[in-house]
């Protein structure tokens, strides 16, 4: 193939060529940093919470006032809970997964250190805890009813007998992997704490991009209280399978059988609690991806409508290179060729742009750095777009008659 | 001339149909794309108290050193985002602005009068009487509890227009009680609608969540030892257990806000600022010397991020789409006036000056921009319904179109559109009458 005529002909249309080029190059920044947000807001939609979703539900329940007997109340409520049909296990706790709200405490490995060794989210539980939440225990024990007291609000600062952990932080304090029977410190309050166990996974409440539990999403305690609070707290109910609906209905019913004299704010099963805690991250993906779709429409449609210009402008040139000689394929692969120099201008552009883009983005949102195969994967993609579109105008070209040489002039 | 031109533009639009259509879809898609994240930008950005932004200013003093050591330790320059109660009463004490208030979220049930009715949660706002002439709340009836209120730590509350309609049927409920917690309260007033958004005052806690729906004195709330439903932050060791303790701990749960008027009152209050803190620090409190800041509406918005880094990622995506899309369409303007090279040589022949052409091919654009701005103005449109479901509820209150966008859609369109055709048009004007008309 002669590049050099197509080269001196696009000199002619400088200005064309350039703007198809500038297009493709913003295209394919904005494309592959769009894909890479997907992939990872897709990811993080996807972690695992360590509980077994798919039979947890859970129950957002809070006191009328302050009542004297909240603590009868609460175990009178999990008796209740535990003993209805379809139900395996329940326990009480300030705060679930996924949630948004709950308590974070800094832990140290000597008293009166400076800087904390890790950040823990906290939640309080019984001996039910594990069960209910259906959490795989891997090291130490659970609690047993020994353990667990009461615990009345945030200001009252008792330290747990024990507590059980997460893999995750066992492996941030002690990276020996000799956690249990170890202590630790909280940065709140005096005396050291042993930790009793260790559960596989147990993810914190916070679970928004970039959000405060992104500093340490898997870095979870249980701490053995039970939560005698005017606050709002939760019941988290572990349903055998298949009984999930029906637990749904049947809970908050018994509850209210129990006493009116609470606020039942929701009763929502995980999958539930997920899409909601997930939605302005699966919503941004569809935005993205709609935008990048219409992009790259807006692009082909771009490229379709100025090289039939090209085409309709040269058609006496075409008219004559055909009747020296040139055959129909020699035609469209001019097109193509030409299209192929100014995409992959554009794509080399692009692929600077696409990553000076994400740099900023970096800086800007302490977004992560651009995986490199996503600027490749954009660059093909701009490159077959620009084939794709510019093959209707070259077809029609290609099928200029060679007589038309003759007869213009 | 300009009926001329128009006529010319239109006519010359429907010969190449296919070109046009492009050419209107690309400018509409791309203003449509770019006018939906502008419209939850310009809301998220906006300023939610216009008429006195520069006169109210939150307060923050470093009350935990430059040694703290808590779980978020403050931002770079050691300050926290909210104050301990042992400053908030400091500070109510010396009442040094003009207004001031310091303010916390709380939250109880209310029992509804009619035992068949179960209770409900209402978001509580505890704040001093000065609240509600700082930021200008509206009332429907009745008005602000008094500062007498304030010091006797009166049973009183200030309701808003949603929990009036539904506990008292909208009907005027001044003088009535409601019960909170098992206790007692007296409506005083009614607030009128107030969703300042972003909820500026308190930013930290669901800075576009709704407003609440009962708001009573801070005192009271004290007593009653109504605890902080929004962040608590400690610092190291907490010191005594119980609600006492908390209240006496460097635990920083309070939003203060003072209105200084004018610019000596500002410097005024940085000043005495700066004096509270030197005190705490001969009262030996404080082991570091003054370090305050305040900040106006403007300033702490900024401070605080309140607009989420999505909608910035959607705004900058989408402007970068109306930029191709507009590239776009300029190539597509190209390719059309070039076609017409010779149309425009036999004007220019005819006696047309080239400011002539210019005008012409300019109004053609601006026509072209014009129809983008009218189908933009529909996509967008859809484009926020589209938002509203699939976005959370915090955003999507954010997604109400206003006169002023309409105006800014259409007037982008236009602009962006004839700004695109300044190149092809400067090229239709440097078409040769002589070498057109030979080429014929």
């Amino acid at each position: 193939m002669e590049f050099r005529p197509i080269i001196s002909a696009m000199r002619r249309n400088k200005i064309g060529a350039i703007l198809i080029a500038v297009q493709m190059a913003i295209t394919l920044a904005i494309m592959c940093n769009a894909l890479f947000i997907i992939e990872q807001r897709v990811a993080l939609s996807q972690r695992p919470t360590g509980a077994d979703e798919a039979n947890v539900l859970f129950i957002r329940n809070q006191w009328v006032g302050n009542p004297p007997d909240a603590s009868a109340r609460l175990q009178g409520d999990l008796a209740a809970l535990r003993a209805l049909p379809g139900v395996q296990d329940a326990f009480a706790t300030n705060s679930v997964p996924m949630s948004g709200g709950g308590s974070t405490e800094g832990l140290n490995l000597h008293e009166d250190q400076k800087d904390a060794t890790a950040l823990a989210a906290l939640y309080f539980g019984d001996e039910h805890a594990i069960a209910a939440f259906g959490l795989k225990l891997v090291a130490g024990r659970n609690f047993n009813s020994g353990d667990v007291v009461d615990k009345v609000g945030y200001t009252d600062l008792k330290s747990p007998t024990g507590i059980i952990v997460t893999r995750v932080l066992a492996d941030k304090l002690f990276p020996g992997g000799n956690a249990v029977g170890q202590s630790v410190y909280g940065v709140a309050r005096s005396g050291r704490t042993p930790i009793i166990g260790i559960v596989d996974r147990l993810q914190v409440p916070w679970v928004s991009a970039g959000g405060w539990g992104s500093k340490f999403n898997d870095s979870s305690m249980i701490e053995p209280f039970n939560f005698v609070s005017v606050f709002p707290f939760y019941y988290v109910v572990h349903t055998q399978p298949g009984q999930l609906n029906t637990v749904l209905q049947s809970a908050p019913k018994k509850l209210f059988d129990i006493s009116r004299a609470r606020v039942i704010e929701k009763t929502e099963t995980m999958t539930a609690a997920r899409a909601e805690a997930y939605k302005d991250d699966k919503g941004l993906v569809v935005i993205l991806s709609v935008v990048c779709a219409a992009l790259l429409a807006v692009t082909a449609f771009g490229i379709v409508g100025l090289t039939s210009y090209w085409v309709a402008q040269r058609r006496r040139q075409i008219g004559i290179r055909r009747a020296l000689g040139a055959t129909r394929n020699a035609i469209v692969q001019y097109f193509q060729t030409e299209n192929l120099l100014i995409a992959g201008a554009g794509a080399a552009v692009g692929v600077a742009l696409a990553v000076s883009l994400n740099l900023w983005m970096v800086n800007a949102f302490a977004m992560q750095r651009l995986n490199t195969s996503y600027a490749l994967i954009g660059a093909i993609v701009v490159l077959l777009l620009g084939q794709a579109a510019v093959l209707w105008p070259a077809l029609k070209a290609a099928s200029i008659p060679p007589a038309l040489a003759t007869r213009a002039a | 001339m300009f009926n001329y031109y128009f006529g010319l533009a239109i006519r010359s639009l429907r010969r190449n149909i296919v070109l046009t259509v492009l050419m209107i879809a690309a400018v509409g898609v791309g203003i449509g794309a770019s006018m939906t994240t502008l419209t939850v930008f310009r809301a998220m950005d906006s300023d939610p108290i216009p008429e006195k932004s520069r006169q109210l200013f939150a307060v923050q003093i470093d009350n935990w050193g430059p040694n703290a050591k808590g779980v978020g330790t403050g931002d770079s320059e050691h300050l926290q985002e909210q104050i301990s109660y042992i400053d908030a009463t400091g500070l109510m004490n010396a009442r040094a602005a003009h207004r001031q208030s310091a303010m916390y979220v709380s939250g109880a049930a209310l029992t509804p009068a009619n035992p068949d009715v179960l209770p409900f949660q209402v978001q509580i706002r505890a704040a001093y009487a000065d609240f509600f002439g700082m930021f200008d709340t509206p009332f429907l009836m009745g008005g602000p509890w008094s500062a007498a209120d304030d010091k006797g730590h009166a049973d009183v509350v200030v309701i808003s227009r949603e929990l009036n309609d539904k506990v008292f049927s909208g009907a005027n409920s001044v003088g009535k009680m409601v019960n909170l917690d098992n206790h007692e309260y007296r409506v005083v007033g009614v607030m009128g609608s107030w969703e300042p958004v972003p909820k500026f005052y308190d930013l930290n806690n669901n800075a576009y969540g709704k407003s609440a729906e009962v708001y009573l004195p801070f005192t009271r709330a004290i007593d009653g030892q109504m605890q902080s439903w929004g962040n608590n932050n400690c610092n190291g060791k907490v010191g005594e257990p119980g609600w006492e303790g908390r209240l006496r701990s460097e635990c920083v749960w309070l939003q203060f806000w003072a209105e200084l008027p004018t610019a000596a009152d500002v410097e005024h209050y940085r000043v005495f600022l700066n004096n509270y803190a030197s005190d705490q620090q001969r009262l030996g409190r404080f082991t570091w010397p003054a370090h305050t800041r305040i900040r106006d509406v403007r300033e702490w918005l900024v401070y605080q991020h309140a607009v989420s880094t999505e909608v910035r990622i959607l705004v900058l995506v989408s402007f970068s789409f109306l930029l191709v899309c507009l590239l776009n369409a300029m190539g597509l303007m190209l390719a059309k006036i070039m076609g017409r090279a010779g149309d425009i040589g036999v004007r220019r022949a005819l006696g047309a000056s080239r400011r002539a052409i210019f005008g012409q091919c300019l109004i053609e654009a601006a026509v072209v921009g014009l129809a983008g701005g009218l189908l933009g103005l529909f996509l967008t449109a859809l484009g926020l319904m589209g938002l509203r479901s699939l976005l959370s509820e915090e955003v999507t209150r954010l997604t109400h179109f206003s006169p002023a966008d309409i105006t800014i859609a259409v007037m982008l369109a236009v602009l962006a559109t004839t700004l695109a055709g300044l190149y092809p048009t400067w090229r239709a004007a440097q078409v040769q009458p002589a070498w057109q008309l030979k080429a014929q």
